[in-house]
């Protein structure tokens, strides 16, 4: 099978604390893929390893059949890699439209014309194509998040990892981005992290489990729903649901 | 002299060096560890304490009294100044470290120039209270075994040996401060979070100016018991800042025990270097050490690695 | 570019070459050293402006550009044209080997170490007296200060001389802002992290601008050189690496017209100042305190914020 991106033994501890500990994941290409668990589970540890804001203690991260686990941030981004950070963080004091230009530019150069276009089209679909020249930072919660999402688009990656993209966000707010992520479904693969459960329920493909930095299950929505490991650890509290 | 006679002497000057830098460097680590400020201002305090102690023996009239005023006086003004500087401009930069920076750029410079204006570019002594010479003895094998005898230019004066002790009995009591006290208990939960220090009903911003006064008053200190080994002068702040730098940033940056063991080792090698090296070359080893240490070791040569 | 832009920055210039005909000799002077300091402004806001790093020790760098023209060309005879590309390839050089180990640190890290590697660089001049002359300096004959056939110690030729330096840099620099590269710059200083996981790579942007920063740095200090006809090591000292930053606070950090008119500013109220005190560095200290305090954005930081978003 060729996974668009694999780990093996993927280990992080701080100090004492293990994190993650001897992950083995693989995602296959065009896959929507939730990443679910409790607080605390590692969820944030595991794909900042991934996009390389963190380094792992041990094991191995591959991309596209390539090892990239020593690689650094910027090169892995370089390769097709997005990611959206769970705090945003955008260019707060720089227009909107020079946010997604510059997520744009490291592709595009110095075509002017095909930055421009590929940025008011990556405005257009997440709805902020009015927006263009406010600045971030006078912009409501849930259009800075949208804004984050049109910067992770107009990298054009080939695997998108998206950390809890609807977090704060109106209830109307998350139907449009579910839309949006169907409607992406055919251009690139997501990773999601996700605690609204109804968004992972309509939009993952598959379903990983992380528990106490392990994996605990792994499956399609309606395993997941059924298995009853992950009701006792994650969806028997009940409380993110 | 001997080379053994020498090395003791160089020794025992480099201890008064190690004294002096301590109590300085003592007052840069404790505002940089409790603040998380640095404080480019902190020599100009060393300066102007040594300045007040010329002005208040002078005024005085001269003699121990006048010296003992001027160790009473001299850093609690200073203090009293630095304290003002913090609530009047470092509050309400809330501390951005490199705003803060900035700010007491300004600060060096309107206290240097302010000094130059009133005080003027001379170099001033003051008189120390007491100065007798003390000759120190040499062991000498000779015949018949080890024996007693003096070489000549071998000695201490008695000044020196208290500026020796005096910075030893005020770093106890900050010690003591820090770890016995309701003020110095209130200063470490500050350090460790400012934030959470504040929740838990402790006047962060009394800490802070509190700090930033000690902190000063420290150099003021330092700057006294100096002034009757050197002169007082409007620009001896800078090499005086150059060389806590060091032994703040070898010691590892906020660490009291680490900061008073780096400057015995600065203070004691300075004298030691200068002996071989030019005084300007040995400057610019020391300038490295602290760049290099910070760019390959930023938790300082004793500190811990963090996280 | 638009044309509001250019009609700015090519109306500084115009104003400026009108200025040669118009002042009388003392000002005539003073503008022609404002706008050679001004290039050195320029070179700093690049980097701290633009890219969001502090450095406390530009003075390596325009002394570098200073020294690197004023040694060869006074004790090697090699003539001012060579002598001023030496002093920028020794500026660029001193850059880049700062900027690989300073730029591991960071924040207040960074200050201190550009601080002390620039008073190593200043104790170095005084070390190699023999040669620099120290604080006593060299000074630049006559005939040594021809370039491409022009006497640069002529005041109308020096003034035009300074006029070029400081057109070519602003021009430069606007041009440098509004490029792909310019643009990750001031990414970076807005949100490094951001930048890095947009796929940029931090520490190349990040070294090009020391270098390009410290290069121009250079070149004013070069050319200080060769139009005042004297290298001396004063302008290696801590205040001058001092100096840019506060004159680039109060114009405008991030602007490009900024810097011009902070040195301007600073020039001009230190000269009236000289007359009451000699200790006019107070005048600095006590401008850099109400500028932290009150104006973080300088004059054209407030300009932009208040009503010319466009300001580049």
């Amino acid at each position: 099978m060729s996974a668009l991106l694999s780990t093996r033994a993927l280990s992080k501890s701080f100090g004492g604390l293990r994190a993650v500990h001897e992950v083995d994941f693989d995602l296959a290409p065009g896959e929507i893929r939730a990443l679910i668990g409790p607080n605390g589970a590692g969820k944030t540890t595991f794909v900042s390893m991934l996009i390389g804001r963190v380094a792992p203690t041990s094991g191995s991260i591959a991309f596209d059949g390539r090892d990239i686990t020593r690689l650094p941030a910027h090169a892995r981004v370089a390769l097709g890699m997005a990611y959206t950070f769970q705090i945003t963080s955008v260019f707060a004091r720089l227009e909107v439209a020079e946010n997604v230009a510059l997520a744009a530019r490291r592709r595009l150069g110095r075509d002017r014309a095909a930055v421009a276009r590929e940025s008011a089209a990556a405005l257009d679909r997440v709805g902020l194509g009015a927006h263009a020249g406010a600045l971030p930072g006078d912009l409501s919660y849930g259009h800075q998040r949208l804004l984050e999402l049109a910067m992770g688009l107009a990298q054009r990656p080939r695997l998108l990892i998206l950390d809890e993209p609807t977090q704060g966000l109106a209830d109307s707010e998350i139907e449009a981005f579910k839309v949006l992520i169907r409607d992406l479904a055919g251009e690139t693969t997501i990773l999601l992290i996700e605690h609204n459960m109804g968004v992972v329920m309509e939009l993952a493909h598959r379903i990983t489990v992380l528990n106490f930095g392990e994996v605990l299950a792994e499956g399609s929505p309606a395993e997941i729903h059924a298995s009853a490991a992950v009701q006792t650890a994650y969806l028997g509290t009940g409380a993110d649901a | 002299m001997d080379f053994g006679p020498y090395l003791m002497l160089a020794s025992l000057e480099g201890a008064v060096t190690a004294a002096v830098l301590a109590l300085m460097a003592a007052g840069l680590s404790l505002v940089f560890g409790v603040m998380r400020v640095v404080n480019v201002a902190h020599g100009e305090f060393y300066m102007l304490g040594a300045v007040l102690a010329w002005v208040v023996a002078s005024m005085a009239g001269g003699g121990a009294a006048g010296f003992v005023l001027a160790l009473a006086v001299a850093p609690l003004v200073v203090g009293a100044v630095a304290a003002a500087a913090d609530v009047t401009v470092l509050k309400h930069l809330d501390y951005d470290p490199e705003r803060t920076i900035v700010a007491t750029i300004g600060l060096l410079y309107i206290l240097q120039q302010l000094t130059l204006m009133g005080y003027g570019p001379e170099a001033r002594p003051v008189e120390p209270p007491f100065n007798a010479r003390i000759a120190l003895p040499w062991v000498e094998w000779g015949q018949g075994g080890p024996q007693l005898y003096w070489p000549w230019g071998l000695s201490i004066t008695s000044y020196k040996l208290f500026v020796i002790g005096a910075a030893a009995a005020v770093l106890a009591g900050l010690w003591a401060l820090m770890t016995h006290t309701r003020i110095g208990l209130m200063m470490r939960a500050t350090q460790l979070d400012g934030e959470m220090a504040q929740a838990f009903g402790i006047p962060v911003e009394r800490v802070y100016a509190l700090v930033f006064g000690l902190g000063a008053a420290l150099a003021a200190l330092a700057g006294v018991l100096i002034v009757p080994i050197q002169q007082a002068h409007y620009l001896m702040g800078g090499d005086a800042l150059l060389l806590s730098f060091i032994v703040v940033i070898i010691g590892g940056l906020g660490s009291l025990a680490g900061t008073v063991i780096a400057a015995i080792l600065i203070g004691m090698s300075d004298g030691i270097i200068s002996v071989f090296f030019s005084p300007t070359l040995a400057k610019i080893i020391a300038t490295l050490l602290v760049a290099f240490v910070l760019v390959f070791r930023p938790e300082g040569l004793m500190g811990k690695r963090a996280r | 570019m638009t044309a509001r832009v250019l009609a700015l920055h090519g109306g500084l210039i115009a104003v400026l070459l009108a200025l040669h005909f118009l002042l009388p000799a003392y000002h005539h002077g003073n503008l022609a050293r404002v706008m050679v300091l001004a290039c050195y402004a320029i070179g700093y806001n690049v980097l701290f402006g633009y890219t969001g790093l502090l450095s406390l020790g530009h003075a390596m760098f325009f002394a570098a550009g200073m020294y690197g023209m004023g040694l060869p060309l006074h004790f090697l005879g090699i003539g001012a044209e060579l002598a001023f590309l030496a002093g920028l390839l020794s500026a660029a050089a001193l850059a880049l080997v700062v900027g690989l180990l300073a730029l591991r640190t960071a924040g207040v890290a960074f200050m201190i170490v550009t601080l002390m590697f620039s008073e190593a660089v200043y104790l170095t001049i005084l070390l190699a007296g023999k040669w620099t002359r120290g604080d006593e300096g060299v000074v630049l004959e006559r005939a040594e200060r021809v370039f491409f056939g022009l006497d640069l110690s002529d005041p109308d030729i020096r003034y035009l001389a300074a006029l070029a330096l400081f057109a070519l840099c602003l021009f430069l620099t606007l041009w440098l802002v509004r490029q792909p590269a310019g643009r990750v710059l001031i990414a970076i200083r807005e949100n490094d992290e951001r930048a890095r996981l947009l796929g940029y790579d931090i520490f190349r942007h990040k070294l090009a601008a020391v270098v390009i920063s410290g290069t121009i740095s250079g070149a004013a200090g070069a050319a200080y050189g060769l139009l005042f006809g004297y290298v001396g090591a004063t302008f290696a000292e801590v205040q001058y690496s001092i100096f840019p930053l506060l004159w680039v606070l109060l114009g405008g950090a991030g602007t490009i017209i900024g810097p011009f008119f902070g040195v301007l500013f600073m020039f001009y109220l230190i000269d009236l100042s000289s007359g009451i005190t000699s200790a006019y560095m107070l005048i600095a200290g006590i401008a850099l305190v109400l500028l932290t305090l009150f104006a973080p954005q300088g004059l054209a930081g407030e300009l932009r914020r208040r009503r010319m978003r466009w300001l580049p």
